[in-house]
């Protein structure tokens, strides 16, 4: 039994302590917003913030986040930067198929909580970890330097 | 497809229209299919067997009106990016004069009444849904909106002339009824005999860019996609399989793999052996734990560089012949000039963003599938197959689909059929899960392709003989389409943009032929299928053929297109706002292709820099033709999407084979587009009253060769293998 705090919430999970936290979401807290897309930190789908920071989840054990604020896609509506960006990923009608969208969002949010003002440079580096089959990048991008304005 | 723009009186049969209004409760319902004749329709199907869909009771309907005042618009396609989760109920609200606030919207199930109005079975590809449901989704909004103006029409004692619709009410001077109190009297109404189309100039919904309906739940984190699928007593399966293609089980054993916590059963299927368990990280455990010994099989062996070789040397050969004109030899003879080339394209694999996955539950006379497909029609066939079922006992549940991009339309149903195998061994509800490394070494590539021509030029510098040997494996052989694709041997999609160029309309001679290889190796269609190699191979040889006449590639291309209004129009207008004629800045060239696919005709030209080896895609310029643009918005979204994946894949992917094992794994070795090698894409819509195509895949074909055609401007070299990747080094 592990306890944990997911979301502002404290919840206790019966699971292995190597599992890893994207799985614990999904299958055991039943959080499916954070979304599988690798296994290897290889394309930011599983991206989840672990007190503040983006971490890939997918290869983080579960006992990683003992003691610390695993924070998901489905509370972004209450982070004042996640807001901003899930507005403009509105305004900009940035998704496709959207599965890597959760993953696209955490990421974007931890940038604009730490560079409230990211270049072009900065996006890259910030966002070359999540992939998007379906190409949104130009939006995701646009999308960012919006978000941005909004929180200026 | 109708000529889109015409808005003749339609004649409804009872054969075309199906009013099941009296199926439901509290609402209207309109259901409808179309006659059989000019379908295509694929042995076994559920529209085959069901002739008469007049008589079938119809579970299934296009549209719904609540009480509520809500219109759930039901989809009989699936929504996997390409935005037609928005498109379609945009037919229907244009017709309907709805309150596009009210919309929602739900894939429909598997049945007859979804059967694609060309292809014959249900499926979403070929970049078809928009120009193949332009009718029948507003058909069905303007047939709900004769029957809401007669129920008005009954209760107020008016005239149905006298009354108009207006963003979900019928209208009579100060008087107006909800759609919603409509409904059920509507319900009980007689079908209309005819219904007339509104005419484009008074469209209010059809050709605005229009914000997506599925936006808010895909950022919210709440939209289901297949992997999102939970319930009581669903178990989550992973399949080991032969590391070899076509290899099979010999013997395994279970005992450490069910000492895993969590791991509940382990059976064989004829994919593998199933590791079931209650969540994925124990099964995926649990497989790590399993121990198989493999039959390896035939393809032991198989190597993709031996492979390539022995393609090339069958491309010195003449093949069998997909198109043919004049007389090649002669025509060779009485020149010196030629462009002789070979090219060279690798296996691909589609890697959507979501692994593939797939629920089944399976009880007494039932099953029901939730997954994200692109082909329902032939997964549930196959399904049923397997369980000694009829086609309508096996429901399939369509979910968001987390991109397909043709891997989720399998004429084998490969992924469902083996869940439908594992939950029928296992005997409880399970959802098979493939890890990333499944995905990427399980099958279904886009063919390996060689090219080699030689084109003789006239003294204009003009092509005036053109020889053309195309070797790769057929995606139809085999599958159900084989009959209806492979003519004489030749499979159409192998040489789809070479056999049927426009190029070759102008040259007196040709002969394009075929080698279907036959490798074991499992092939599908890829976005933007044959087009994915033939328009690198053709758009590659008219920018070779250009430099050795010593000609610009755009007016080089306008000359030998001059005939085909649809190609330069595009072609123009990329031209134009990438301003082709004023130079860039230092160190950056152009390059420019054109391609028609799926019906519609698109240019790209590419902004490029290469330094010290590294190629560097600045801009791209892309300009399509598509006909009517009914989403303008999300039209722009697929042509900034082609770009991305045609781009990705030209500079970095391949799937290699050794020991007949796949090389790669994951997307540290199978490299696709990230945020730092992403151009900057500008789109420009020709503006068209021409016959409409589709856009999901017609932006691909022409990225690559005006990528490597903008290489060539910067060095001279010429890239005839793909992916680019290090070959500039
Ligand atoms: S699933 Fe974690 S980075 Fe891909
Ligand atoms: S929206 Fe489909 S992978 Fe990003």
């Amino acid at each position: 039994m592990i306890t944990l705090n997911i979301n502002g919430k404290e919840q206790q999970l019966d699971v292995p302590d190597d599992m890893p936290i994207l799985w614990a979401l999904r299958d055991v807290a039943h959080l499916t917003g954070t979304k599988f897309g690798c296994g290897m930190a290889q394309c930011g789908a599983c991206t989840v913030h672990l007190d503040g920071q983006a971490i890939r989840s997918c290869i983080t054990p579960i006992s990683a986040a003992a003691g610390k604020n695993i924070t998901t896609i489905e509370d972004m509506q209450n982070d004042k930067v996640g807001q901003a960006v899930q507005a403009a990923w509105g305004e900009i009608d940035v998704v496709q198929c959207g599965y890597c969208q959760s993953g696209q969002i955490m990421s974007a949010t931890a940038l604009l909580t730490t560079n409230k003002k990211p270049t072009d440079a900065d996006i890259d580096a910030a966002m070359s970890g999540n992939i998007c089959r379906c190409g949104t990048y130009p939006r995701i991008r646009a999308a960012i330097h919006n978000a941005a304005s909004k929180l200026a | 497809m109708n000529a889109p723009l015409k808005n003749t009186p339609l004649n409804i049969s009872r054969r075309t229209f199906i009013k099941a209004g009296a199926l439901v409760v509290g609402g209207l319902v309109i259901a409808f299919t179309i006659p059989h004749a000019k379908r295509f329709l694929m042995p076994g199907s559920v529209a085959e067997t069901a002739p008469d869909a007049a008589k079938l009771p119809a579970p299934n309907a296009f549209l719904r009106i609540g009480t509520d005042n809500t219109i759930t618009v039901m989809l009989a396609h699936s929504e996997m990016g390409q935005s037609i989760w928005t498109t379609l109920p945009m037919l229907i609200a244009e017709e309907l004069d709805a309150d596009w606030s009210k919309i929602k919207v739900e894939h429909a199930s598997a049945a007859p009444e979804y059967v694609h109005t060309a292809y014959g079975l249900q499926i979403t590809g070929g970049s078809s849904t928009t120009w193949s449901e332009f009718d029948r989704y507003r058909q069905a909004g303007a047939l709900t909106r004769a029957l809401l103006i007669s129920a008005a029409a009954e209760k107020l004692g008016a005239s149905a002339d006298s009354l108009k619709t207006e963003n979900g009410y019928v209208i009579s001077g100060d008087n107006k009824i909800s759609y919603g109190d409509l409904a059920e009297a509507a319900a009980k109404l007689e079908t209309p005999k005819t219904i007339t189309l509104k005419e484009p100039k008074d469209w209010k919904i059809i050709g605005k860019a229009t914000k997506r309906l599925d936006g808010p739940e895909k950022i919210n984190g709440t939209a289901i996609f297949g992997q999102d699928i939970q319930f009581d007593g669903l178990m989550t399966a992973m399949v080991a399989r032969s590391p070899v293609i076509g290899g099979t089980v010999k013997t395994f054993d279970a005992t450490a793999a069910k000492q895993i916590k969590g791991v509940r059963q382990v059976v064989q299927v004829s994919t593998g052996v199933a590791v079931i368990a209650d969540n994925y990280w124990a099964a995926k455990t649990g497989r790590e734990a399993l121990k198989v010994d493999w039959n390896l099989g035939e393809n032991a062996s198989l190597d993709s560089k031996a492979l390539l070789a022995e393609y090339k040397k069958l491309a010195a050969t003449t093949g069998l012949i997909a198109a043919k004109a004049g007389d090649n030899k002669s025509a060779m003879a009485k020149t010196n000039q030629f462009v002789e080339a070979e090219y060279a394209l690798p296996y691909l694999a589609h890697a959507p963003m979501e692994p593939l996955n797939c629920s089944v539950k399976i009880e007494k006379d039932i099953c029901e599938i939730w997954t994200g497909t692109q082909m329902q029609g032939t997964d549930q066939l196959a399904a049923a197959k397997i369980l000694g079922l009829k086609p309508e006992q096996v429901k399939i549940h369509t979910v968001f689909l987390g991109g397909g991009f043709g891997r989720r339309a399998n004429p084998q149903a490969d992924f469902v059929s083996e869940a439908v195998q594992v939950a029928k061994a296992a005997g409880v509800p399970v959802k098979t899960v493939w890890s990333r490394e499944d995905d990427v070494k399980g099958g279904y590539y886009r063919p390996m392709f060689v090219h080699k021509a030689k084109i003789a030029l006239d003294t204009n510098g003009m092509p005036s003989a053109w020889e053309h040997v195309a070797v790769g494996q057929s995606i139809m052989l085999g599958t159900p389409f084989e009959a209806f694709q492979i003519k004489d041997g030749v499979d159409a999609t192998s040489v789809e943009g070479t056999a049927d160029s426009p190029y070759l309309k102008n040259i007196p001679n040709y002969q394009i032929s075929l080698h279907t290889a036959k490798t074991k190796i499992p092939v599908l269609w890829w976005r933007s299928v044959g087009h994915s190699h033939t328009a690198f191979v053709m758009e590659s040889l008219i920018d070779e053929l250009a430099h050795t006449a010593k000609k610009d590639p755009l007016e080089y291309r306008r000359a030998l297109l001059k005939d085909h209004p649809r190609h330069l129009a595009a072609l123009n207008l990329a031209a134009e706002k990438a301003d082709w004629n004023k130079p860039l800045a230092k160190g950056v060239f152009r390059g420019i292709a054109v391609h028609e696919s799926f019906g519609s005709f698109v240019a790209q030209i590419a902004e490029v820099s290469v330094n010290e080896g590294e190629v560097k895609v600045h801009r791209m310029v892309s300009a399509i033709d598509c006909g009517l643009a009914v989403n303008p918005d999300s039209l722009k979204a697929q042509m900034e999407s082609s770009v991305s994946f045609g781009l990705g894949a030209a500079m970095q992917s391949e799937i290699t084979f050794k020991d007949g094992m796949v090389e790669q794994s994951n997307f540290h070795d199978y490299q696709v587009m990230r945020m730092g090698n992403m151009p900057k894409v500008e789109v420009y819509i020709v503006q068209s009253t021409e016959k409409m195509g589709g856009v999901g895949e017609p932006g691909l074909p022409p990225v690559a060769p005006a990528v490597t055609n903008a290489i060539f401007a910067a060095t001279g070299k010429r890239i005839r293998t793909l992916p680019i990747g290090n070959q500039l080094a």
